[in-house]
């Protein structure tokens, strides 16, 4: 039962009840099997105040979340609701103010490449190369690893990415979603154990956003790391999560409700769209995002 | 927008060369007007300045032969541009290397910066020439002093704008350095130097030019060889059309000093992040 735990606020939608069989399937098929019973990622009861000069701000209250080993997550929500103040506590930029996150039973206190972290706006140093860019990431990681193994590692994940072609181009040589696929290749080049994304594909266009969608997806499978990726797109999280997280409106935001998503894998995005169940789902958040937590004008 | 500066390279070529042509025709054009004019007002019988023609008739000697060296302060104009941009370098990369440093040092550190910033705003407004009579003061001695009005001159823009560029590295390269912890080494040669380059080199610009004008003031007070002291000296000995045609070489002088820093910054400033 621990390991199943899913979230303190209860989920009745009927359909879900359906789906929780086969997910329970999958998921004892697909995790890895862990040392003891604790969950992989814990967030524990966790709050975020802030001191502003009106006085304190709460971002978030109360937030518990349990993630497994290569469990693929989407944190969905309004602007404002402090889903990147959630995942900056997991990437460690940010402390709770009250509560704790552990990984593997560890309590997470700074920044580190376990926890690689795939920004919004790509974050590449625009004087280095792709190539140099990842090669920064490898030799942090692994200082203790020669020359031309770092290399090959580069390269292996350039590859991943389909950028080997343009390794050698900077930045501003590049298009957003190649930006983003060197991103991608050097926050996996490390072997983060968690990886966080922050609105990957927030900026990008919709054919290119549906490639790279697919192709994290075949990252994810190969490499077998947990995925945590905060979006705005409804459809994007359906494809991609094992489990979908509707954070409610700030301030003092907690997680309203969590939808599990039991589509088989490999997905297939024309098969999922016939999928009747699909738009319950989707039904499900639209109505969450849109009726239940609407946001409001204010703000 | 991708696409637009992969273009850059090759296709700006020829609409630049186009552009630059017509630019440098339109300024020769006004050069020659303002000449003109220049020409007019001073071709009276008794002139308050010497008229364009005079000036070149007058210095026709110094232009020919910049390079003559009669002993002592009676040399060619080579010599006294050289003087003074002897001064300007040792006193220049002084105030670029320290300037740099401190620069990094304050940027990097809120405390330091909010603790020396309101006195270095103080210093920088203080004119070059007061502080000479301070350095003659502690130098006791002409060379050294010069230099260091230089020094003092320059250094304030390099610092202020290296400090500026390290409190502007964007928070996402921090964060990446911090995600991938690196060290501070790495840090600085990979992230912070990189990031602040552009900044640098801004102030390197303003610092190089304030040199300039701060020499030439300086050793019109100092003496000895140097550009500033032929200008005095030709001032003395009422040779008006010395000084016109000195004026004319420290402008020049000046604006190449103002390219070659511009230039080296482009080669050095790290690709994608020009505009500065």
């Amino acid at each position: 039962m621990p390991l199943q735990t899913q979230l303190s606020s209860a989920i009745s939608c009927p359909s879900l009840l359906i789906t929780m069989q086969t997910l329970n399937n999958q998921q004892v098929a697909t995790t890895q099997p862990t040392a003891s019973s604790q969950p992989f990622l814990k967030i524990d009861n966790v709050s975020k105040v802030y001191a502003t000069p009106k006085g304190t701000y709460t971002v978030l209250e109360g937030v518990n979340l349990e993630v497994q080993e290569g469990e693929f997550i989407c944190v969905i929500g309004h602007s404002g609701c402090g889903k990147t103040t959630l995942l900056n506590m997991v990437s460690g930029f940010a402390q709770p103010t009250e509560g704790e996150v552990r990984l593997q039973n560890k309590l997470i206190t700074k920044p580190g490449p376990d926890r690689m972290v795939v920004f919004q706006n790509y974050a590449l140093l625009p004087w280095k190369t792709a190539f140099e860019n990842v090669y920064l990431g490898v030799k942090a990681a692994f200082p203790d690893k020669s020359k031309t193994e770092k290399t090959a590692i580069v390269w292996e994940h350039l590859e991943l990415v389909g950028l080997t072609e343009a390794a050698h181009k900077r930045p501003w040589q590049l298009s957003g979603g190649m930006k983003q696929r060197v991103a991608i290749a050097r926050a996996l080049a490390i072997r983060p154990q968690v990886l966080v994304l922050d609105e990957p594909f927030g900026a990008l266009d919709a054919i290119t956003k549906e490639e790279l969608q697919e192709e994290l997806l075949t990252i994810w499978r190969d490499h077998r790391c947990t995925v945590l990726m905060i979006t705005h797109d409804i459809d994007e999280a359906l494809f991609l999560a094992d489990r979908v997280v509707m954070m409610t409106n700030g301030p003092a935001a907690h997680i309203g409700e969590i939808l599990e998503i039991p589509f088989e894998r490999p997905r297939n995005r024309a098969k999922l769209i016939e999928d009747p169940h699909y738009y319950e789902l989707r039904n499900e958040a639209l109505d969450f995002l849109y009726r239940r937590f609407a946001h409001d004008d204010v703000e | 927008m991708a696409v637009s500066s992969q273009l850059r390279p090759q296709s700006a070529w020829i609409p630049k060369l186009k552009t630059q042509g017509r630019k440098a025709l339109t300024s020769l054009i006004a050069l020659v007007i303002v000449l003109a004019i220049w020409q007019l007002l001073c071709s009276g019988p008794e002139p308050v300045l010497p008229a364009p023609l005079t000036v070149l008739n007058d210095t026709w000697e110094l232009i020919v032969d910049p390079f003559f060296d009669n002993g002592g302060t009676d040399k060619g104009l080579f010599w006294h541009l050289f003087a003074s941009l002897q001064r300007v370098a040792i006193g220049f990369t002084l105030a670029a290397i320290v300037g740099i440093l401190v620069g990094v040092i304050i940027g990097s550190n809120a405390i330091i910066y909010d603790a020396l910033d309101p006195i270095f705003q103080v210093l920088r407004t203080v004119p070059p020439l007061a502080w000479l009579p301070i350095s003659l003061a502690a130098f006791r001695d002409n060379e050294p002093s010069a230099i260091f009005v230089i020094f003092i001159t320059a250094i304030w823009p390099v610092l202020i704008n290296t400090a500026v560029g390290v409190q502007q590295v964007p928070s996402d390269y921090k964060n990446v350095s911090r995600v991938l912890q690196l060290s501070k080494f790495e840090y600085f040669f990979n992230v912070l130097f990189p990031a602040t380059v552009p900044y640098i080199f801004t102030g390197l610009r303003i610092g190089v030019g304030l040199s300039w004008l701060a020499i030439v003031a300086a050793e019109m007070l100092i003496g000895g060889v140097g550009i500033g002291f032929f200008i005095w000296d030709a001032w003395n000995s009422s040779l008006i059309s010395e000084i016109i045609l000195a004026l004319i070489y420290v402008g020049i002088v000046g604006l190449l000093l103002d390219k070659l820093v511009l230039m080296i910054g482009r080669l050095v400033v790290p690709g994608g992040q020009q505009g500065t």
